[in-house]
């Protein structure tokens, strides 16, 4: 049971669309993924807090509400910052204002340090093919 | 008649109670100075010499003490992240009575050490990680610990997967080493009575020997607990009561304040729910009954730090005298501890220092809310408990329950919202109640065996001093 993925979610800033992380929630845990689920309005500190003390091996940051290329700036430097120096970043949701091409939403949160981003009504199937992917399992 | 004798060893002074379990009601209550340099037996064979000239002589039946004499029980606690483990350790050692000297996060330093060595606590409460969560962290902690001369207990409740390799570098140390579940064995989950419970143990076992109380003990019937633990479990029988109807009913929620001359402890008894629509809560979960301790605010060894967190200008103002003038004061009764307030203007000094004590622990101890402006409108987001509705305070300790009603009122008034603090969550409103013949420790020690007498005492013998203002 111990040698379980953790994961670290939660959807980000001032953002309260409770109802995607709840589904990504049962998603990652019916895969076999230990989930710390922070809930809505989670800050960036509180992802982190999270991940040092049960040790995660990724963090998912949802974002809907169009401020999520503000909230995520920053995110990966402070990561560093607290030791977790090889965690996995993911983000996804409605990432940013309106419809915009996602090669170029990609880009920009892939420069920000995440290490993967998904649009808008992606399955949580996919998510969890890459995460499995990115752990080797 | 059925007469129990409860005994709580002081810092300062030993007091005894005495109550009829048959009568359901108190006899009597005396206090004489605590003797821990000579034999602790003298002063509270002295203080049950009071006692008895006001009760007549008694056979008690049985006898149950509580103890923060010889420093109380001193802990360091420290864990991982500042807000989580660490908090939560910290949490722990709080609500177990004890006087939590130090709280660390993160990997010890050597300085930290150094540290930990000349503060000498009676137990370090070693923490870190979740439930399969960080280990390094934890282990580094116990190669540091091990390190440190002195005889200190380890109380190991950190991430159970590295316990017991926690225990091994500490036991091979040659330091006693106990092991407990998790502060936090899931994040954001509060486990702190299994870590309180084994607290408790060591320091029956350990510490009562270790400070000279063990002669007292071999009179005593029942357990012994540090006082804070005692005056907890009593707000909480009188929050709570014994059932939900009648005689037994609780007081419902409801906050305490003691100021002593070194410390202020702020007490809640409520599950801290938010009252407002829209709140998000932030931050740990909060305990039902929560103890927080201010260790830098106090009447006299620690009255300094009541003008340094208030402000010259907000005690001088408070007690009508200037800025330079109170300074003399303060010198003076930082000076000489034992001073009482024997003139006019020491004790509109000392006013000013309570309500000011009062009003920095509540602020303190009360939670935040912070406004969020999303696009939707407005939401808040709320960290700690929020005291908004409790309307009963409860005052007790020796510098505060011997003033008149009005001055009472006025000091406890300080502990209510405060329109220039709009985001702490204090009491709107509330009643005071004051206990006035300082029996909250042994009716807590009392509920241990009879909690329905120690309401109906606690009940009757905390007397209202109407609304505070
Ligand atoms: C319900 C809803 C609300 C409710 C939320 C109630 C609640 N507490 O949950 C309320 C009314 C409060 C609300 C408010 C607002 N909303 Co709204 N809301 C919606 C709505 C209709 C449905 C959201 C939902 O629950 N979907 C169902 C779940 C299952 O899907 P999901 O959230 O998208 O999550 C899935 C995927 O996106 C993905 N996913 C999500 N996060 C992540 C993270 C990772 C790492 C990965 C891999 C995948 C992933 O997996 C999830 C599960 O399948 C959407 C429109 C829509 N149809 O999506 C708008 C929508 C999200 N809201 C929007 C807006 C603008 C707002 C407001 C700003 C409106 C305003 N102007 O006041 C506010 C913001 C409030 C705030 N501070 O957050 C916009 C966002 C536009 C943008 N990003 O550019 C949307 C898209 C509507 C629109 N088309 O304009 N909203």
């Amino acid at each position: 049971m111990e040698n379980k993925k953790k994961l670290v979610i939660g959807v980000i800033g001032a953002d309260v669309h409770a109802v995607g992380i709840q589904i990504l929630n049962h998603a990652f845990e019916d895969a076999g993924f230990e989930v710390t689920n922070l809930g809505v309005m989670v800050s960036q500190e509180e992802y982190i807090a999270a991940a040092v003390e049960t040790a995660a091996d990724a963090i998912m940051v949802s974002s809907l509400y169009g401020h999520g290329e503000l909230d995520c700036r920053g995110l990966r430097e402070k990561c560093q910052e607290a030791g977790l120096k090889d965690i996995l970043l993911y983000v996804g949701g409605n990432i940013v204002v309106g419809k915009q091409p996602f090669d170029e939403v990609e880009a920009r949160f892939k420069k920000m340090g995440f290490d993967r981003v998904f649009g808008p009504g992606t399955d949580p199937q996919d998510t969890i093919k890459a995460l499995k992917e990115d752990f080797g399992l | 008649m059925n007469p129990i004798l409860m005994i709580d060893f002081g810092s300062t002074n030993t007091k005894v109670t005495a109550v009829d379990l048959d009568g359901e009601k108190l006899l009597g209550t005396a206090a004489s100075y605590t003797t821990v340099q000579t034999d602790i037996n003298d002063g509270l064979e002295n203080a049950l010499k009071k006692l008895e000239a006001k009760t007549g002589k008694l056979d008690y039946t049985a006898r149950y003490a509580c103890s923060s004499a010889a420093g109380g029980l001193r802990m360091i606690a420290s864990g991982l992240v500042p807000e989580l483990t660490a908090e939560a350790a910290r949490q722990a050692a709080l609500g177990a009575g004890a006087k939590v000297l130090k709280t660390y996060a993160y990997e010890l330093t050597e300085d930290d050490a150094e540290e930990i060595q000349r503060l000498a606590p009676d137990i370090f409460l070693l923490t870190g990680g979740t439930d399969g969560g960080n280990k390094d962290n934890i282990l580094q902690n116990a190669k540091v610990l091990a390190g440190i001369e002195g005889t200190f207990p380890v109380l190991i409740a950190g991430n159970r997967a590295a316990a017991r390799t926690c225990e091994k570098i500490l036991t091979e140390a040659g330091k006693q080493v106990i092991v407990c579940e998790n502060v936090m064995p899931k994040f954001n989950e509060l486990n702190i009575q299994p870590a309180q419970d084994k607290i408790r143990e060591i320091f029956l076992d350990r510490i009562i020997k270790a400070k000279g109380l063990s002669q007292a003990s071999q009179l005593i019937s029942g357990i012994m607990m540090p006082t804070p633990a005692a005056v907890l479990a009593a707000m909480e029988l009188l929050s709570r009561g014994t059932e939900d109807f009648g005689e037994g009913k609780g007081l419902g929620e409801l906050a305490a304040v003691d100021v002593g001359g070194a410390t202020t402890d702020i007490y809640s008894m409520t599950d801290g729910a938010p009252e407002r629509p829209n709140t998000i809560i932030k931050g740990l979960p909060e305990p039902y009954a929560k103890r927080t301790v201010e260790g830098d605010i106090g009447m006299r060894y620690s009255a300094a730090g009541i003008v340094e967190a208030a402000g010259l200008g907000a005690v001088s103002s408070l007690a009508g005298l200037d800025e330079d003038r109170t300074l003399e004061l303060l010198d003076e009764i930082t000076n000489d501890t034992s001073r009482m307030p024997d003139t006019p203007e020491l004790e509109a000094f000392d006013k000013a220092l309570a309500s000011m004590a009062i009003k920095v622990g509540m602020s303190r101890h009360a939670g935040t809310f912070e406004k969020v402006y999303t696009p939707m409108g407005e939401a808040y987001a709320q960290v700690g408990k929020d005291l908004s509705r409790v309307d009963k305070i409860i005052i007790t300790g020796g510098s505060l329950i011997h003033n008149t009603p009005e001055a009472v009122r006025a000091i406890a008034a300080h502990a209510l919202y405060d329109i220039n603090q709009p985001s702490s969550l204090k009491p709107q409103n509330a009643q005071v109640l004051v206990d006035k013949e300082y029996i909250l420790s042994a009716m807590g020690l009392l509920s241990q065996y009879h909690p329905e007498t120690a309401l109906k005492i606690m009940k009757k013998e905390l007397v209202s001093y109407g609304t505070a203002k």
